[in-house]
């Protein structure tokens, strides 16, 4: 059928103005309306909480198993504190979940049409997630690591062990910088959710780079493990210390750290474009 | 208000919206009607700035949608598809949605109320039938009381009493002054609610027009026949082609001879007629009449 059957409307209608009770949309309002989603979310604590317990639970295993920790020559403070901290290496793998299923889990069930529908420059929703996310795994993670470090360091001087304080060099460095590493785990999460939009796909990622690349990588010989301190986890894990459990060449804490936040920052210039350029 | 010029959807090969233009006027309920497939909920994602067009505009209230300053006192959208988060509350969907526009409580309850949803509000969405989900879907794209309301397919899954609802709700929000688009593939429960048409085929506009003058532009092809000699007429009538029904009454309808036949039959063989019209169809009729050619998916069909 070529032909439109097309005629105009009726009389004009008067047009009253309706009411309407909806404001302008700003950053600190779509902040809100995230921080109601991430905060009704089961997973939020669940997964919150596992990571706690991982972080203190593993610490206080191992201050309270072996032999006490001895402050030496080869042995520092700092190296003390970060063997404590290795159920960081599992947190940040619940965490990382966490993250992804911010975003992902919109695609998943369809709410993300809702979101943009209300939040149609988009770019407010992702800046929300992040804050948000951020903003509530950077205090929970530092509650752990500081908790975690008391309950071992308690422990270890229990039994024997030297006592280390958190004025010891590098330790309160490493303490921070665990709550620091895991914020910026999650934020990676939330951009592989955001970019992949399918959870299956950015968990297998996160994976991926976080657990399987890290573990194959540690088996590789010398000669071509060059990009190995480059790797995120690697990286990022030098500010707590993760490079003096398994040696091998480091970057050092800050710079570590920040090639770990460079990750993050490319990544959340991803994730910006493509929610920005493509359908939802 | 929604103007819709030249707008055409690509994915990939798929050509969903083809050189779509047309007006949504305030204070009506408009009516969507087209063919499974024939590119309503694609329009409707475009109108939210969900998809981007490939080429043309869509305007809500004289505004490009995406950057206007108040959205949801713009419009207010409900989808085909589930667009609720089922680990949260009823509440706590729409307040996250609120929040942005910086909607409060107070509003929140009272759409919750509207939809009928206080006994489950605090009740995860993950749980909800599809006719709860369809009140809580409403109920969102009514929170900001906004100028503009689209709704996919409001009334699926409704029970009786949700249907009507729905028809109110559309009427009273047209009588309000606002701007109603809604989409249906009941015919019947389209032609009680809506004044004006907006019609797609394969993504193509094929009628924009008033409820009246579409179905009026329907050829029936039947012809209402009210006579005392009903039983003998519809013999004399009888023939190939040519079907007769009568409820017992003194009216015959008649399809298979027009008009002027019957009144030229029944001269000739002396029987009084009282009434000779032609039969209005239905807006179902007028719908399929106008759609035949352009149904994308056949009903048993082989391609």
């Amino acid at each position: 059928m070529s032909a439109v059957l097309q005629t105009g409307p009726g009389p004009a209608q008067p047009a009253p103005a309706p009411a309407t009770a909806a404001g302008p949309v700003t950053q600190v309002r779509v902040i809100r309306s995230e921080w109601t989603k991430l905060r009704a979310l089961r997973s939020t604590w669940w997964c919150g909480l596992i990571a706690v317990v991982l972080i203190v639970g593993l610490g206080a295993a191992i201050a309270g198993s072996g032999p006490p920790y001895q402050i030496s020559a080869g042995n520092s403070a700092a190296g003390g504190v970060a063997i404590s901290l290795v159920g960081i290496l599992f947190a940040q793998l619940v965490l990382g979940v966490l993250g992804v299923l911010l975003f992902s889990g919109e695609y998943a069930t369809g709410m993300i049409r809702a979101t943009l529908a209300v939040v149609p420059s988009r770019l407010p929703v992702l800046w929300a997630k992040l804050i948000v996310l951020a903003g509530l795994m950077l205090p929970l993670s530092l509650l752990a690591a500081v908790a975690e470090f008391f309950a071992a360091m308690a422990l270890e001087s229990s039994r024997g062990g030297s006592a280390i304080s958190l004025t010891d060099p590098g330790v309160l460095r490493e303490v921070v910088g665990a709550a620091l590493y895991l914020a910026v785990i999650a934020v990676i999460g939330l951009t592989l959710g955001a970019l992949l939009r399918r959870t299956a796909a950015g968990l297998s990622v996160f994976a991926a780079v976080f657990l399987v690349i890290p573990l194959v990588t540690a088996y590789l010989p010398a000669s071509i493990k060059g990009f190995a301190p480059y790797l995120p986890s690697n990286a990022g894990g030098d500010i707590w210390g993760a490079g003096k459990l398994f040696g091998g060449h480091q970057l050092g804490p800050w710079t570590g750290f920040a090639v770990l936040c460079g990750y993050a920052v490319v990544l959340i210039g991803l994730a910006a474009w493509r929610l920005r350029r493509h359908d939802a | 208000m929604i103007e819709i010029d030249g707008l055409t959807k690509r994915y990939g090969d798929k050509t969903a919206v083809d050189g779509l233009s047309f007006v949504v006027e305030p204070g009506v309920v408009t009516g969507f009607l087209g063919p499974n497939g024939a590119g309503k909920s694609t329009t409707m994602r475009l109108i939210a700035g969900l998809d981007r067009p490939t080429s043309g505009t869509v305007r809500v209230n004289g505004q490009h949608y995406p950057g206007c300053a108040a959205p949801m006192s713009e419009l207010g959208i409900l989808l085909d598809a589930r667009s609720v988060h089922p680990g949260l509350s009823a509440r706590n969907n729409l307040l996250a949605l609120a929040r942005t526009a910086g909607i409060g409580r107070r509003r929140v309850d009272e759409v919750i109320e509207l939809a009928g949803l206080a006994d489950v509000a605090g009740t995860r969405a993950g749980g909800f039938s599809l006719g709860m989900g369809q009140r809580l879907g409403v109920a969102a794209a009514l929170l900001g009381q906004p100028q503009t309301v689209v709704l996919d397919e409001p009334v699926n899954g409704l029970d009786p009493d949700g249907v009507r609802w729905i028809r109110e709700l559309l009427k009273s929000l047209a009588e309000e002054g606002r701007t109603v688009l809604v989409s249906s593939h009941l015919m019947s429960e389209m032609a009680q609610t809506a004044t004006r048409l907006v019609v797609l085929g394969r993504g193509r506009l094929i009628a924009e027009t008033s409820v009246e003058e579409f179905i009026g532009h329907a050829v029936a092809g039947d012809v209402l026949v009210r006579t005392p000699e009903a039983a003998r007429l519809g013999q004399v009538l009888a023939g190939p082609g040519v079907t007769v029904a009568s409820d017992g009454t003194d009216v015959l309808r008649v399809s298979g001879v027009t008009a002027e036949q019957i009144g030229t039959t029944a001269w000739r063989e002396h029987l009084p007629v009282f009434e000779l019209k032609p039969a209005r169809a239905s807006l179902e009729e007028a719908f399929m009449q106008v759609t035949q050619d352009s149904i994308e998916y056949h009903a048993g069909a082989t391609r």
